[in-house]
């Protein structure tokens, strides 16, 4: 009796789809709320500082003087706090997580100058 | 008279995800004394209340666990609400609730996976994060984040879940009950499983009481001893009554936990049906300035959220207590007499979370 039940379980097992994900063959699904990583859309930045100011971790660095908005990829936590506060709403949580890395990767964006002013 | 020998365990060693050291003091294959040390992962949490502003150190507050991270917002969330006596709307006491009551179907699932690694079977421990994987999508469809949610904020919660998607989510509940049922009959009726969890770890009601056991622990001895039962959240509405067992040792904590997974795949139905519609947060205005505790049922037992405002936009003083912390003298009491075998399965029973302790 307990060879048939066993024997089911193994063929079932058998044909059955893994429970994971197949992943670089099959990519990962991201889901609308995902928070993954933070984009800066720098034209509508006025480099307020605000989210420098809000963020947790001290991750983000507003230089008004150069004129950039730079993000330390490694110490963002995606809380969505600088998101939230942002008075120009430029900030915008995306779905895809940063790829992997070994350093610490800081990344500078700077305030287009013809756009300057605005 | 045999020889002691004294036996170092931990903090690194294959069976603890979590850095505890004991000294077990050994004779023959017997553990008579037992002696905890912790301190190795100390981050100091609760000194960044003075640099960080009240409402964003629910993101700090949140990471002190990656495994109760809502209980831990919902708990500093309730102090400083209570100290500015802020009304939270039912919605949100709704929400909250759902979603540490799913957080407690995971963490439970995860529990019961390392229980199963620790006594080697493997297979077991597979599955049990398998089935948990789903609460994992829900959490990360549901917040945008699968272990850390950010949904918490003084005053209420940042995002609502539709009535469709509370629907859903009831559904997904149901179908993964007969999964967990699956796996609940064989840690319950296994025999190899029964031979390693009966009659190991014994404490008895007395012991559990004079040690301060909280949470699955304190039940397992047959404790009546639950802090959703003081009324916060929405729990008042959801007829609850807390799961005790008798036995006392690594059997009933088992089964204490897998009885709490399907209590709260019920007290999420219930909470859906009952949701009320409106508001998901309130307007929160002016500073904390006076003293408020807040005690919280997470997935291990009783936490304890203090704080103290100081009129300005930063507390005075925050202080959180947490679960393993009141369990430790608890497991060293079971470790008593056990074999040394039965050492690491023991440390598991607490359920420790180290880092939550160490903060
Ligand atoms: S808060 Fe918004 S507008 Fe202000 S500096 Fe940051 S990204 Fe720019
Ligand atoms: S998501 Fe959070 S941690 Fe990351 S930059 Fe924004 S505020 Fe800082």
């Amino acid at each position: 009796m307990a060879s048939f039940k066993i024997g089911k379980v193994i063929i079932r097992n058998l044909f059955r789809k893994p429970a994971t994900l197949m992943y670089p063959a099959v990519p990962r699904k991201w889901r609308e709320l995902t928070r993954g990583h933070i984009e800066v859309r720098m034209e509508a930045c006025i480099l307020c500082g605000i989210c420098a100011k809000k963020c947790p971790t001290g991750a983000i660095t507003v230089d008004r003087g150069a004129k950039t908005w730079a993000i330390e990829r490694m110490q963002c936590v995606q809380c969505s706090c600088c998101v939230e506060y942002c008075p120009k709403k430029c900030l915008i949580n995306r779905n895809e997580y940063t790829a992997p890395e070994t350093r610490k990767i800081r990344e500078s964006f700077e305030k287009p100058a013809e756009l300057d002013g605005i | 008279m045999s020889k002691r020998t004294v036996i170092p365990f931990g903090p690194q060693h294959p069976v603890l995800p979590e850095p505890v050291h004991l000294d077990l003091v050994i004779e023959d294959e017997k553990v008579v004394e037992a002696v905890p040390s912790i301190g190795f992962v100390h981050r100091g949490l609760e000194k960044l209340v003075e640099k960080r502003e009240f409402p964003e150190m629910v993101y700090v507050i949140e990471r002190i666990c990656g495994i109760c991270s809502f209980g831990h917002g919902w708990g500093y969330c309730r102090s400083v609400e209570g100290n500015m006596s802020i009304e939270i709307p039912d919605r949100a006491q709704f929400l909250r609730t759902i979603w540490h009551e799913l957080s407690r179907i995971h963490s439970h699932l995860m529990w019961l996976g390392l229980l199963a690694d620790a006594f080697g079977f493997e297979s077991l421990f597979m599955h049990c994060w398998r089935v948990r994987e789903t609460i994992l999508d829900i959490f990360e469809e549901t917040t945008g984040g699968r272990v850390i949610f950010s949904v918490c904020k003084v005053g209420g919660v940042r995002r609502d879940i539709d009535g469709e998607e509370l629907k859903r989510i009831v559904d997904i509940l149901a179908k993964l009950k007969d999964e967990i049922k699956k796996l609940a009959d064989v840690f319950f009726d296994d025999y190899s499983v029964r031979n390693r969890l009966c009659g190991v770890g014994y404490l008895s009601k007395e012991d559990a009481k004079e040690l301060c056991a909280v949470g699955p622990m304190a039940r397992a001895s047959g404790i009546r001893q639950d802090m959703r039962l003081d009324g916060h959240g929405a729990y008042p509405y959801l007829d609850f009554e807390p799961v005790l067992e008798e036995g006392g040792d690594s059997y009933a904590r088992c089964k204490v936990r897998i009885r709490e997974v399907f209590q709260s795949i019920e007290l999420i139905a219930k909470a859906v049906k009952r949701i009320p519609v409106g508001e998901i947060s309130a307007p929160v205005k002016g500073n904390p300035s006076g003293e408020f505790i807040a005690r919280m049922e997470q997935p291990r037992g009783e936490a304890y959220y203090y704080s103290k405002g100081s009129g300005s936009k930063f507390l005075a003083r925050m202080r959180v207590r947490t679960p393993t912390n009141m369990n430790i003298p608890a497991m060293v009491k079971t470790l008593q007499g056990c074999d040394l075998a039965d050492v690491p399965m023991l440390i598991l029973t607490i359920d420790p979370c180290i880092s939550c302790t160490e903060r």
